[in-house]
């Protein structure tokens, strides 16, 4: 056992050495005290001839593989705005500021954070990367509940957050935010583009079963699901709640057999959508008929890297999707192309709104002629621009949501090779998914420079 | 435990004194080690109190929960549904949360404590996960699940009301007599709390009570015999222990007003035990060694990129310092827990005793070779 009492003197020695070599290294360089001293007129404003960007993204846990294109993504974004590799969407975007020599003459340089897809751990990495690192800017994350937690943070600290991969309405609703901006589409989005081609294939007679990620994302889009299709005439049946990394699902589906529902919504993402959708199919509700009618499973928001997990079971299954590396305007190709030949394999679409939103972030310093929160903010709201992969979008001024296209797919029946899973059904325009910003709630508030 | 005597209290003052110059003179001695920034500082604070207090239950009677960060939650909980109802002061919430973390422990304590070593540490495990999991999910409308618990400009916010300050610009943080509870105010204040955490910390060492724990740990049975009831002291040093986790996690929502259930998972109370072992188990300043080291690889080490790497290694040449880097990459990042698991082996299989046993070896193998190498003062071990 170990002797209860003499550590700690020992512990008191190395404690007077550590206060030693700390009081000589105090004077020599005490810049915590004073660095806010010189600061200029906003936080971690760039003095040398490097800006640096931090990208926090969830490198372990659920969402890692997402976590893991995103930085790929980063990193090509850094490239390019340093005028390195072939420019990729420098290449097409349109109107373009940045002349491909860093932002405003600085070379982009960047840190990296584990968000670990934690709220406590995302704010940690962004106040270490915000604190320490200087950042200007974070951006990246692929949970809802992150973007939430961090973008509230960003705006405290005095920072421009560019949201990653975040579907939830609350993210450019309700949690609002002036410093945060989301290129990445939204519940509603899904829902009012899916549900016209739900009806094409399905009638207006339905009865739906809602399975949902309990948490902020699952609840909007259990929500904006249900209103576009009941609107259709569809009927809820129920709307079941399922923990976040449930695994088994087969206590939840059962009771679906039995409901009389003959569609089931699974608003599940990551490796609870490929659990849940899995166990369905292998409880036969595809094999099932309902009141002479087949019975159907829709997922709303699909991302490749699922349909990868999901594998087989997913033919034939409708959902909607931000991005897909098989569309064939300019940006899209020009993405696929300098990202399959950096990494060999075509991006997701996670990868696709956070090399956009590096790209939108970096050509606002550009326009704006400073770093300064404020006014990168301003240049932001409103900014229309093309050539992104998303055809002509709008970043809405009132809620700092992205205005664009929607793509509703469906699992490949043929696939041709492991990455050609989704087949894109229509290119929903962007009119059919606009809507009023105040229907959400949540105030922007001041945008806010951090001194 | 022939050590006890040789412990006076002008010895323990000079120690607590050594002790508060070193940490209030954090933002100056952390400099070089580019940890002096206020989140990483009041972390340090807030998980070295949550390892002392869990020191007191694990180091002193030898049980082994773990479930503490069940208490951690509850504490950061209360402390946001204090700044949600009360307002924004930091001191009812801290009160609040101390309070109800207690009693929290002791209905835990008071099931568990019927049993001893496996068994116990398996109930409290499995207390801690049933508390994470209904913060997940059942409770939801309490603890907002997943997206977590918040201060928002529309809660009631009675007493802020009250003194006139209910209207915020921007965004809500702990407010203390004026001063903002982030940055280094919110570190001196975590601090301060860690100050008198310790305090307390040396008194039950030193006290009777203390001196009791340390019975139960060497040997419950022969106490049993004697007809002393040992359940009592191990629940007090278990509810002790629980309000200060109560007092950790208050003071995270206290620098930051967020609470989230992944701070009930099993890992954050694993983290504990690998905090307190790896600093020193039962020793008086090694839970707060260990809390600091795994906070600052967690923090550190898992920023290390590519880029850092080549900085680090780019005098080597070409060639070398490619597969410098590769090796090197698998240990930082997200591989900062492979850093971590193989520290944590080393330490345990050559350093039981922690770090704070190696600094003692060090000491003792230097002073033997000033003195000759005459003495070994090897305390004798008892056996376990």
């Amino acid at each position: 056992m170990v002797d209860l009492m003499t550590p700690s003197r020992r512990g008191v020695l190395k404690g007077g050495v550590a206060l030693g070599a700390g009081l000589t290294a105090g004077l020599a360089a005490p810049t915590v005290f004073s660095s806010k001293a010189w600061a200029a007129d906003y936080l971690n404003a760039p003095t040398g001839d490097t800006v640096t960007f931090g990208f926090n993204v969830p490198q372990t846990g659920a969402y890692a593989d997402e976590g893991a294109d995103e930085l790929r993504a980063y990193q090509l974004a850094v490239k390019h705005l340093n005028g390195e590799g072939d420019g990729g969407m420098l290449n097409t975007m349109k109107p373009l500021t940045l002349k491909g020599n860093g932002v405003l003459g600085k070379k982009v340089a960047f840190v990296t954070g584990d968000t670990q897809t934690k709220s406590d751990a995302a704010r940690a990495s962004a106040k270490r990367m915000i604190e320490k690192d200087g950042a200007i800017m974070i951006t990246g994350g692929s949970s809802s509940g992150v973007a939430i937690a961090v973008q509230s943070l960003c705006q405290e600290a005095g920072v421009v957050f560019m949201a990653g991969l975040t579907h939830s309405n609350d993210t450019t609703g309700k949690d609002k935010r002036r410093n945060g901006f989301r290129h990445f589409f939204n519940a509603y989005m899904s829902g009012a583009a899916l549900a016209p081609v739900l009806k094409d294939n399905y009638g207006t007679d339905r009865k739906a079963y809602h399975l949902t990620a309990d948490y902020t994302w699952g609840w909007t889009q259990e929500e904006s699901i249900k209103n576009s299709t009941e609107a259709l005439g569809w009927e809820t049946v129920s709307a079941v709640r399922t923990p976040l990394g449930a695994g088994d699902f087969s206590q939840y589906i059962t009771p679906v057999l039995n409901s009389g529902a003959d569609v089931l919504i699974l608003n599940h993402y990551g490796k609870d959508m490929v659990n849940s959708l899995t166990q369905a199919v292998q409880f036969g509700l595809r094999d099932k008929q309902v009141g002479g009618k087949d019975f159907a499973v829709v997922v709303p928001l699909y991302s490749r890297l699922m349909a990868q997990g999901a594998g087989e079971n997913v033919k034939g299954i409708l959902g909607t999707t931000n991005w897909h590396w098989s569309l064939q305007d300019e940006g899209s190709k020009a993405f696929v192309k300098s990202f399959g030949e950096e990494y060999g394999f075509p991006p997701s679409q996670a990868a696709h709104t956070c090399y956009v939103q590096a790209l939108l972030y970096a050509d606002a310093c550009e326009r704006a002629g400073t770093f300064m929160p404020c006014g990168v903010v301003e240049a932001l709201e409103g900014f229309e621009f093309d050539g992104m992969g998303n055809g002509p979008t709008l970043y809405r001024a009132e809620d700092h949501q992205c205005f664009k296209q929607v793509l509703v797919v469906k699992g490949n029946e043929n696939p041709t090779s492991q990455f050609d899973l989704l087949e894109v059904v229509q290119e929903v325009p962007v009119d059919q998914v606009t809507y009023d910003p105040a229907i959400f709630g949540g105030e922007l508030g001041e945008c806010n420079n951090g001194v | 435990m022939t050590a006890i005597k040789r412990e006076t209290a002008r010895g323990d003052l000079v120690r607590f004194a050594a002790f508060t110059v070193v940490i209030l003179t954090m933002p100056l001695w952390l400099v070089p080690f580019g940890a002096a920034y206020p989140d990483l500082m009041q972390k340090f604070a807030i998980y070295g109190l949550f390892a002392i207090g869990f020191n007191i239950l694990f180091g002193l009677t030898g049980y082994l929960s773990f479930g503490h960060a069940a208490f951690l939650g509850v504490g950061s909980y209360t402390a946001v549904w204090s700044f949600k109802l009360l307002g924004m002061n930091p001191l009812p919430a801290i009160g609040l949360a101390i309070l109800l973390a207690g009693a929290f422990a002791w209905v835990i304590g008071f099931v568990s404590l019927r049993r001893t070593g496996i068994y116990f540490s398996i109930l409290t495990l499995a207390f801690a996960q049933m508390s994470y999991n209904l913060a997940y999910s059942v409770l939801t409308p309490i603890t907002n699940g997943e997206t977590g618990l918040r201060v928002l400009n529309s809660d009631p916010r009675v007493l802020d009301h009250m003194i006139g300050a209910g209207e915020v610009e921007g965004s809500l943080v702990a407010t203390l007599f004026g001063v903002e509870m982030n940055g280094l105010p919110g570190f001196y204040f975590c601090a301060v709390w860690l100050l008198i955490g310790m305090f307390v910390s040396f008194k039950i060492f030193r006290s009777p009570f203390g001196l009791m724990l340390q019975a139960i740990k060497s040997n419950q049975n022969r106490l049993n015999y004697t007809g002393i009831n040992t359940r009592p002291y191990a629940l007090t040093a278990f509810v002790i222990s629980g309000m200060y986790a109560g007092l950790a996690g208050a003071l995270l929502c206290v620098t930051d007003p967020l609470a989230g259930a992944e701070r009930m998972q099993w890992t954050a109370s694993g983290e504990v035990v690998l905090m307190t072992i790896l600093g020193g188990a039962g020793t008086l300043l090694g839970p707060m060694l260990g809390a600091g080291i795994i906070k600052y690889s967690e923090n550190i080490f898992s920023a290390f990129n590519e880029q850092t790497l080549h900085q680090i290694f780019g005098v080597l040449p070409d060639g070398v310092e490619g597969a410098v880097v590769s090796v090197a990459g698998l240990f930082v990042g997200e591989g900062w827990h492979l850093t971590l698991g193989l520290l944590f082996m080393l330490i345990v299989i050559f350093l039981p005793g922690g770090l704070i046993e190696g600094g003692r070896r060090i000491a003792g193998a230097l002073s033997r070779s000033r003195k000759g190498g005459g003495i070994d003062h090897a305390h004798p071990q008892a056996a376990e």
